[in-house]
């Protein structure tokens, strides 16, 4: 059986869709993090996407790519109309790095890339408002990490928050000047399973919104879905009795997790959800979509 | 402007050009008689004709010689009306022009007059229309006509008329040093507005890396800001990204053709002529490198369609050029834009300072940047395509998909490419092999049938363990339950794969010597063990389509080219046991052709003897003798199905012999009674016997045993005579035995 001591697996790459859970609410803190832009990622419906590894992406010419990506985006915004790099575009795309968002030391460090369009108000210090926002993060296992060469930078996730037309600009841009391919990233039904027992499995002091899975019955003309919702008490204590060894999660127990609610909710509905697929899955910590959105709350 | 008109004008200035101008007349007239004598000696007739249109052709070279002297002295304005003279040599020259061509002395000497302002405005449009060159048209003259531009003497229409001109003829200047150097001055025309679409075309043509500067951007862009999107300007604006996109954004307009107005119009037809006439030693035009991009479809989601990335400098990344102008110091030699690669001797020249496009998957469609990377050993080549494609296989895999109608089509497309790359680089992606790998177990064996196929014949030569679970059993699956021809396609993709793998195996052999190019760090033998094993997996399940097609002929034909194809293979013991299993039960039409195969693996093996590369084991060895001896039994000695050499061997049961009711079973097939040989002995016993309508098969012994084989080795059966007289050792060639002593 499968042990996962961790919490941090690798996005098989490149080709398998498959994701864990997301590494950024599990992991201890380092040092070097910036509250306000941890925060900033929380309470956001992010969609999510596999990259490839990026051919000489250099950590060092943050800035300069931010030039440049502005000067793109303003002039994929007025398509035809030129844009001299570096000018006041009223578009302002900042590249940054997310410190403290590692599995592990050999993790590559996140990148934040945040749109701005300056406000229409008149006021000077008016705030530049941000319309857009995405970050690559690194989920690999530490053997692909080694298999990937000096001139490449594998930041295998990446999350977008915002209109699509602006991922379809920055992806286009990362592509074009890296060299990398980006693809929407599903979450199978397995992989929901598994966020459903690790989050139910966290301790959360403040505000405890009940545990909900929904789950899909393919049906002509019309699919139906049908939502399963426990009080996280009850989930957590559920939870407690199946996991044997704190901080490690087996796929043995995710399963036997998983059946009991089955075995519940047939007890009490005389269905199967066995025979049914998870699509969704939100807890009071985080919530995913089998379609590759995912919330962080807490 | 004094200093110019000076320089315009002097005598010296004039002399210089008149002597240059008789040199090129006595160029003319030493080439006219010379043709004329050639000719004349064919044909005295031809040749008086000859002769008189040769006066013919000296008169009017004396004619253009007078009108250009005319021009040449112009020096105060001429009106056309009521001059005659000038009238007559506008005449002489238009017609020379528009015939022959003029020589770049003419065309100074008209550029000048023309743009001088000393005529009217209808004679210079008609002098510049009819500015032709013969073959080059010399730098100098253009820089100066520019000079003229600057002193403005000329009308605004003539000046127009001047850049269309120069902009049609671009490609005929001999050198373009100096009209670089001019930069600056065109630019600076840029304001007006009519000239302006036309000023963008030339500083298109003339824009290096080196000529986008700031200033340059600023103004361009402050400039559409004034004039809104103007193609021109657009073009422009691009060149100047592609070269510089650190200082310049722009994206065009998808639906966007053309860039610039037509300025070869005027000229179109003499051009063309000139093309023809210089074919070869003129430059092609230079083409619109702007890229567009693909229009991508609205209804889909970004990033969902199978696009193959367009071929574009990759100079977005700072780093990148950062490192370019360090190397431009060092070199002096800036790198070469892959747009701007279009033709093969452009690659040729241009090898050393060639950069890759910012998407290597673009390489995929580009044959010429396919060469570069034959040419160029680089790791991160095949790491950036093999992510690329290794995503874009997956995520574009048409049975992955619910509604799959619509991307097949799209699909099918780009599979079709990526092997006629792998043909172009005689080379399997590795990215295609685990793509394969893991989509073949949950293929229907229906959706994009041949394109998969083919792709199977480029999987990787390695080792045939991963090889076994992953495509193997899935396709030997769908193999046994699909239709004959899926069969037979099957079996002609193997062989092509078997193919492949022998002559990169063969490849492999010549830059051994290298270690680090072999990139699976695999043993010889390994290889050989992988092959191997590939051969016996074709031979299952061949038998097993035997049985299934009731021994389809059709099926036969494609297990008959596997294994022809498996001559060049080093370990042929592989062959044997799916020969003798074939002799049981191949319709006997086809066993000829096994013999011959049999006969060329033999051979095979005489050669491989010699070079010793491989260390056959002495059981490999026996047991090629003893499938040998079983040949010799069938085809010479008359004993076929007595001796059981092999455990599976091909001795059968007397009674189920009995069954088949077949009389003289131990001799039914060796060469007289060999279902594929007996039309010859047929023939033959017609041709001996003439008279004898019996047919009697057994007349054939002894010496005319001897004589048949002769028969048969003048009908062209080479590979039957390459077998017996390697495997048998015929006691005496005069002595009529049957029984030949079998050596192996």
């Amino acid at each position: 059986m499968e042990k996962r001591s961790s919490l941090f697996h690798g996005l098989p790459f490149p080709t398998t869709p498959v994701l864990e859970p997301p590494s950024c609410c599990y992991s201890g803190w380092r040092e070097n993090v910036d509250p306000q832009k941890i925060a900033f990622l929380l309470r956001k419906q992010w969609t999510l996407y596999s990259v490839t590894p990026m051919y000489k992406f250099s950590y060092g010419n943050l800035k300069e790519y931010s030039r440049l990506l502005s000067a793109f985006v303003a002039a994929e915004k007025q398509k035809g109309l030129a844009v001299e790099v570096g000018n006041d575009l009223g578009i302002k795309v900042t590249l940054s790095t997310l410190l403290g968002l590692k599995g592990t030391d050999q993790d590559q460090v996140a990148v934040l890339v945040q749109i701005a369009s300056r406000s229409q108000l008149p006021f000077e210090n008016a705030e530049n408002k941000v319309v857009w926002s995405g970050w690559f993060c690194c989920i690999s296992g530490d053997d692909l990490l080694e298999s990937v060469p000096e001139d490449f930078t594998c930041l295998s996730l990446f999350l977008a928050n915002g209109a699509e037309s602006y991922t379809a600009i920055v992806g286009s841009w990362f592509q074009k000047t890296f060299d990398c391919y980006f693809s929407r990233l599903t979450i199978s039904p397995l992989n929901l399973a598994w966020m459903a027992a690790m989050w139910t499995g966290c301790k959360v002091d403040s505000h405890m919104a009940a545990t909900e899975l929904v789950f899909s019955v393919p049906c002509i003309p019309q699919s139906l879905d049908i939502s399963y919702a426990i009080h996280s008490e009850d989930a957590k204590a559920l939870w407690d009795t199946v996991q044997k060894t704190p901080g490690e999660v087996t796929q043995e127990e995710v399963n036997l997790f998983m059946d009991c609610l089955y075995s519940h909710f047939h007890r009490h509905f005389k269905i199967h959800l066995s025979a049914t697929r998870l699509v969704k899955v939100s807890t009071s910590i985080a919530s995913a979509h089998c379609d590759g959105n995912i919330k962080v709350l807490d | 402007m004094q200093q110019r008109e000076n320089a315009k004008n002097p005598k010296q200035a004039l002399q210089v050009r008149r002597s240059s101008l008789s040199a090129w007349q006595i160029g003319e007239r030493t080439a006219g008689p010379k043709t004329a004598d050639l000719k004349s000696a064919q044909k005295h007739e031809k040749g008086k004709q000859q002769s008189a249109s040769d006066r013919a052709g000296n008169s009017t070279q004396d004619h253009l010689e007078q009108a250009l002297t005319y021009f040449e002295r112009v020096k105060d304005y001429i009106p056309l009306k009521k001059n005659e003279v000038l009238q007559k040599h506008l005449a002489t020259v238009e017609s020379i022009a528009l015939q022959r061509g003029l020589s770049p002395e003419g065309l100074d000497v008209l550029l000048n007059v023309a743009l001088s302002g000393h005529l009217a405005d209808t004679v210079n449009t008609r002098i510049l229309k009819c500015l032709i060159p013969a073959s080059v048209i010399a730098e100098s003259s253009v820089v100066s006509a520019v000079s003229w531009l600057c002193v403005g003497k000329c009308s605004g229409s003539t000046q127009l008329l001047f850049l269309r001109w120069l902009i049609a003829m671009f490609d005929f200047i001999d050198h373009k040093e100096k009209l670089h150097a001019l930069y600056g001055f065109f630019f600076c025309s840029l304001q007006d507005e009519k000239l302006c679409p036309y000023v963008c075309h030339l500083l298109y043509l003339l824009t290096r890396r080196e000529s986008v500067k700031p200033f340059r951007v600023r103004r361009l862009v402050d400039l559409q800001a004034k004039m809104g999107m103007q193609p021109h300007l657009q073009a422009l604006l691009s060149l100047y990204k592609l070269f510089c996109p650190e200082l310049v954004s722009i994206t065009l307009p998808a639906k966007m053709k053309t860039y610039f107005k037509n300025s070869e119009s005027l000229w179109k037809a003499a051009i063309n002529t000139i093309r023809r006439r210089n074919q070869g030693t003129s430059p092609t035009s230079q083409q619109l490198i702007l890229g567009t991009g693909h229009p991508q479809s609205r209804k889909r989601k970004w990033n969902t369609q199978l696009i193959l990335p367009a071929c574009s400098t990759d100079a977005n990344n700072p780093t990148r050029s950062k490192e370019i102008n360090h190397a431009d110091i060092l070199s002096h030699s800036e790198s070469f834009p892959v747009e701007q690669l279009h033709t093969f001797s452009q690659l040729l020249q241009n090898i050393h300072r060639l950069e890759f496009p910012s998407q290597m998957g673009s390489v995929l469609r580009n044959s010429l940047l396919l060469h570069y990377i034959n040419c160029i050993k680089d790791e991160s080549i095949y790491l950036r395509l093999y992510y690329w494609m290794g995503q874009t296989l997956q995520e574009e895999c048409t049975w992955y998909k619910l509604d799959n109608q619509q991307y097949e089509e799209e699909f099918k497309d780009f599979l079709d490419i990526v092997y006629k790359t792998e043909c172009f680089l005689q080379e399997g992606f590795s990215s295609c092999e685990e793509f394969l790998y893991k989509s073949l177990p949950l293929w229907d064996g229906f959706c994009c049938r041949s394109q998969i196929l083919r792709l199977v014949s480029w999987i990787p030569l390695s080792s045939f363990s991963e090889m076994k679970p992953h495509l193997c059993e899935p396709l030997a699956q769908l193999f046994f339950t699909s239709s004959l021809y899926f069969k037979c396609s099957v079996l002609e993709s193997l062989k092509e794969l078997l193919q492949n793998w022998l002559n990169w195996h063969v490849m492999q052999l010549d830059v051994e010597s290298d270690p680090k190019i072999s990139p699976l760090n695999t043993t010889l033998s390994g290889l050989v063990n992988s092959v191997a094993e590939l051969i016996h997996f074709v031979g299952w399940i061949a038998t097993v389509a035997l049985h299934l097609e009731n021994n389809a002929t059709f099926l036969l034909y494609f297990i008959l080219d596997f294994y022809e194809t498996q001559h060049s293979c080093p370990s042929l013991v592989f062959i044997c046991v799916r020969i003798q299993r074939a002799l049981k039960s191949l319709p006997f039409v086809h066993s000829f052709r096994y013999r011959t195969n049999l006969v060329a693996a033999k051979e095979n093996e005489l050669i491989k003897k010699t070079i010793l590369q491989f260390k056959f084991s002495s059981q490999t060895y026996q047991e090629y003798n003893q499938y040998i001896m079983a040949m010799v039994g069938c085809l010479w000695t008359s004993s076929a199905f007595q001796k059981d050499i092999h455990p599976q061997g091909i001795r059968l049961d007397p009674e189920v012999l009995k069954k088949t009711r077949v009389q003289e079973v131990r001799n039914s097939f060796n060469i007289v009674h060999h279902p594929a040989l007996m039309g010859y002995a047929i023939l033959f016993l017609q041709q001996a016997w003439p008279e004898d309508k019996t047919l009697n098969f057994n007349l054939i012994k002894g010496r005319r045993w001897n004589w048949y084989l002769e028969y048969l080795y003048v009908q062209g059966l080479q590979g039957l005579k390459l077998f017996i007289e390697s495997s048998i050792n015929r006691v005496s060639q005069v002595s009529q035995t049957k029984s030949g002593n079998v050596q192996v």
